[in-house]
């Protein structure tokens, strides 16, 4: 049975989170590396290049800190700060060198167990689980911050191996929006250019992307387009860093970003400011959309957005008559129950300025989690298989099912989206979990439902390489492998897939995640196809997988990818005619001239007729808008020192540091009515839950919001408050919009005398 | 081997945003390790995301040094004014004070001033300091002024300082506006301040125009 520990402090206490700083090795210059490895950041979907220095010992090594890589030329030696101090996850104390298993009478909650038992009681509880209640009363939860080898793995495990429907992967919270659009628009999900074309616009359109803190990067290729003339327009209900200095601030009310893009092409068509030629003969769907817009003027646009109808024409007029563009999107618009219209929103008005598919005119969302485009493209998606691939689209289970060299009518069928698993595990449909690279206890909303889900749970499996907040639950942990500690692909936010590589072995009995996976398969006795040898081995499986989908990387090669700094998809190994090629990636999408397998020669949009799609995105409120009970929007994001749930940067002494708990920011016109000044405790409560914090009084955000960032855990987590309302197409839930009410608090939260900031 | 002489450094406020890239990584560098020498502040945070990076400036007369009895402060032939020597540093804080830019910090556990070297252990072997390497900005640049001048179209580097009645150049340069002067403002040149008949004349008027209303 899953449940937390009663002894919640004395599990703190033993697993942390603790802090890391740099001691011994780390602080001594005069210690020369053994090794200094070429690799990339552990974190966000920017991927920058940077060198581990590793040191071996008796104990098995430490990294002793890194070196910029200046040559990759994404990022050129370029890091923020969690790159900067991402080596003090190694070696940390909090790691988890044995498995685990529940035990009530140990004082921290478990007890470490050999790992080979572990495994065998997870095969059995498995085994168990499937021969009473069914194949898919087993499900799996993944993440996107795999390696694309162990996301194929993972999606082979749950389909061949457990043969249940239900594996779906923590890209749910992130991802699916955009691709989703990306899909409908242009019939591919990934960004359309390489962010060198950001160099040399004429109009820079950032929508919903705090660039500077999630995204730091991006910030120089921005900067230097605006050093080359660029005007910046950013859409933002907070004037984050990268606004500061922007052209035009547009301080949209969050949710509202549909009627934006739906005003922005209204004025648009009224000025006729289009690429008549360019919709003319490579798009269809204008004119429904045409007459949709009509109803958008810019004065019910300003009313519906809350930014001045001044600013909306400039914008438009900017945007309109511009002659090259970058437009860039990210959670901001995509967390909604909208978020696919949004999306298609942002899109509309790039294809209606025909600026797509040519150099420095562009198109692309900003991916979040390290391996945020790969991650969605090989098959650990509860609808998708290896290549892009549909789950029910017959031809595709074929060819996956000859490749996995199973019977087609073997292959589970979709499954549900992350948060329907946990609603089926509430429903008792589901009765048994595995979860790897996914902390859903503090990352999804209204969390305080995933803890009583996870407590319903007959069997729960964790793989982690810490003990993250809802591996808590588990009733066995199994000790996986850090980032640096393994290697294979992973697709950054460009498209271009790049190589991960080891820096250092894994302490103890903790182990590559993809072996676990394996011993796993192994115990329950069902090896068909889970018997890799390494890392390379999948990888190759995978390229076989994915031909002649439309995520093509049949053409890539580990070898080629070091070679190139990377390499684009598709990357074909045969050209259309079936002949071998040396193909070199694609880094622009959408080239006049370009081939792709679905148009297959008709136009270079992944549809039959090779044309775009112009998408009629209708505007509707958020799930729950304000009113006299809750008046106040809460939006939620991310802080530069801390990624997604910190289980890795809340553990990083320096990191912690520098932003070391949530504060709820909000405008001092609030904070006045609010009787509030800078640093008071203040209870900000929603129809789901209250959390606690200090105010942040600032005058950059809407008076009407309050924002608090999402990285912390327990009575500190934003995500007590969100709401769990999904997009009806993506399943991405509403992170940014909900209805909350504000007071100060009457004294300071129990968790401030007994938790460390981080914990 | 010196730092090359056509390698500067470049900071622009304008680029900041404030992510502390620099701070983090400046702990790293070979000669402060676990201790950073980059400040980085907001400026009024309740009005303004904006921060301002500040490293050592490398003065061609440092003060710092001007003022050190102990002589512990040096300047290296290619312009570093380097971290005080600890066999002769005496903690007294001279520095620490006198400094117009704020930059030398007293590590009271080690009894010893130490600041921003240029990442002496990087530029004396070709390759740039590792806050202007990783800072994803561009806020903090090292290279040459060419560069730089290509680069930055918008904006030129200065190097010359007022304090008062001091006139301070330094190896580090400030990105300003290409376009506009650099005024020295002196609050006295902006103030209408008239002769001395004229201001007894109006005081007169004043007297007679506002006198407090009665009754």
């Amino acid at each position: 049975m899953a449940s937390q520990p009663d002894k919640l402090l004395m599990t703190i206490e033993r697993y942390g989170p603790h802090l890391a700083f740099a001691e011994g090795m780390r602080l001594d210059s005069g210690v020369e590396p053994d090794r200094t490895v070429k690799t990339h950041c552990c974190f966000c979907g920017q991927q920058c290049g940077i060198q581990l220095k590793a040191k071996d010992t008796p104990s098995g090594g430490e990294i002793i800190g890194f070196e910029p890589w200046t040559e990759f030329p994404f990022n050129k030696g370029m890091l923020c700060p969690k790159g900067a101090k991402r080596y003090l996850q190694q070696a940390h104390p909090d790691r988890l060198t044995s498995a685990l298993r529940r035990d009530s009478a140990a004082e921290a909650g478990f007890s470490s167990m050999p790992y080979d038992q572990a495994i065998q009681r997870t095969a059995d509880s498995i085994q168990r689980i499937q021969t009473e209640h069914g194949n898919d009363a087993f499900a799996v939860l993944t993440g996107a911050s795999l390696t694309s080898e162990k996301t194929y793995l993972m999606g082979k495990f749950a389909r061949v191996c457990l043969k249940t429907a239900n594996i779906d992967y923590n890209g749910r919270l992130c991802m699916v929006s955009a691709a989703a659009g990306n899909k409908k628009a242009f019939g591919v999900d990934r960004a359309a250019n390489p962010w060198s074309d950001i160099i040399g616009t004429d109009v820079v359109w950032i929508s919903g992307a705090n660039v500077a803190e999630c995204a730091p990067i991006t910030t120089d290729y921005v900067w230097q387009a605006r050093e080359q003339g660029a005007k910046v327009i950013v859409v933002d209900p907070r004037i984050t860093p990268i606004a500061r200095t922007c052209d035009l601030f547009m301080p949209i009310k969050p949710g509202r970003d549909i009627a934006l893009f739906n005003g922005i092409l209204h004025i648009m068509i009224e000025h006729d400011w289009l690429d008549h030629e360019f919709i003319g003969n490579h798009t269809v769907g204008f004119d429904a959309l045409a007459e949709h817009v009509q109803q958008w003027t810019p004065q019910r646009t300003a009313e519906v957005t809350g930014i001045a109808e001044r600013l909306i024409h400039q914008a438009a007029e900017w945007w309109g008559t511009a002659s090259t563009s970058f437009l860039m999107h990210a959670r901001g618009i995509e967390h909604h129950t909208h978020g696919v219209q949004n999306v298609l929103g942002a899109i509309n008005i790039v294809l209606a300025s025909g600026r797509i598919g040519r150099p420095n005119c562009g198109y692309g969302t900003i991916t979040g989690q390290g391996n945020g485009q790969g991650g969605r493209e090989h098959g650990q998606k509860c609808d998708q298989l290896p290549g892009g691939r549909d789950v029910e689209d017959p031809e595709a289970r074929r060819y996956i099912a000859d490749v996995w060299k199973i019977k087609e009518e073997d292959m589970p069928h979709k499954g549900v989206d992350a948060y329907e698993i946990f609603r089926k595990i509430d429903k008792g449909e589901i009765k048994g979990l595995l979860s790897i690279c996914f902390n859903p206890k503090v990352s999804l909303p209204d969390n305080s439902f995933i803890a009583h889900c996870l407590e319903k749970l007959d069997f729960y499996v964790a793989i982690d390489f810490f003990l993250n907040e809802t591996a808590r639950y588990a009733d066995i942990v199994l000790p996986g492998s850090l980032h640096e500690e393994d290697e294979g692909v992973v697709c950054q936010l460009e498209g271009r897939v790049i190589k991960i590589n080891k820096v250092i072995d894994p302490p103890g009995d903790a182990t590559q995640d993809w072996r676990i996976i394996q011993d796993i398969a192994a115990a329950l006795g069902r090896t068909h196809g889970m018997t890799f040898r390494n890392p390379r081995e999948m990888f190759e499986e995978l390229r076989i997988a994915s031909k002649g989908g439309i995520v093509d990387y049949s053409g890539i090669t580990w070898e080629k990818i070091e070679r190139q700094f990377g390499v684009f998809w598709p990357c074909y190994s045969e050209d259309p005619d079936g002949h071998p090629i040396d193909h070199p990636g694609t880094p622009r999408l959408f080239e006049p001239d370009s081939w792709n397998p679905v148009a297959n020669g008709a136009g270079p949009f992944y549809f039959p007729d090779g044309k775009a799609r112009f998408n009629v995105a209708p505007y509707t409120d958020p799930a729950e808008v304000t009113d006299d009970e809750y008046p106040l929007i809460l939006t939620t994001g991310r802080v530069v020192s801390q990624f997604l749930s910190g289980t890795q940067t809340r553990r990083i002494g320096p990191l912690v540091e520098q932003y070391p708990e949530p504060r709820t920011e909000m405008h001092p016109r609030l904070a006045e009515q609010l009787g509030v000044v800078d640093g008071d405790w203040v209870t900000t409560e929603s129809r789901r839950g209250s959390a606690t914090l200090r105010a942040m009084v600032v005058n950059t955000i809407r008076p009407d919001t309050v924002f608090i960032p999402y990285h912390w855990a327990g009575p500190k987590s934003a995500n007590q408050l969100t709401i769990s309302a999904q997009d009806p197409i993506s399943k991405i839930p509403e992170y940014k919009v909900c209805a909350v009410r504000v007071k100060k608090a009457d004294s300071p939260p129990q968790y401030a005398s007994e938790l460390e900031a981080q914990q | 081997m010196p730092v090359p002489e056509q390698h500067e450094f470049f900071i622009d406020p304008n680029r900041c945003i404030g992510c502390k890239a620099c701070v983090q990584a400046c702990s790293e560098c070979d000669t402060h390790k676990g201790v950073s020498m980059i400040q980085l502040d907001y400026v009024e945070r309740s009005h303004s995301t904006q921060t301002v990076p500040v490293v050592c400036m490398h003065c061609d007369s440092p003060t710092c040094a001007e003022v050190c009895p102990a002589d512990a402060i040096k300047k290296t032939e290619d312009g570093v004014v380097q971290s005080a020597r600890k066999p002769r540093c005496i903690a007294c804080n001279n520095c620490v004070l006198a400094c117009p830019f704020g930059i030398p910090k007293m590590l009271d556990d080690q009894a010893l001033m130490m600041k921003c070297d240029m990442c002496y252990d990087r530029t004396s072997v070709g390759k740039k300091p590792m806050c202007a390497t990783v800072c994803p900005s561009g806020a903090l640049t090292f290279g040459t002024r060419e560069e730089i001048e290509k680069l930055r179209p918008r904006s030129r580097p200065l190097n010359r300082f007022q304090f008062g009645q001091q006139t301070i150049s330094t190896k580090v340069n400030m990105m300003v506006p290409r376009d506009t002067p650099t005024e020295q403002l002196d609050v006295t040149e902006s103030m209408h301040e008239p002769n001395q008949p004229r201001t007894v004349r109006l005081a007169v008027m004043d007297d007679a125009l506002f006198e407090p209303a009665t009754g």
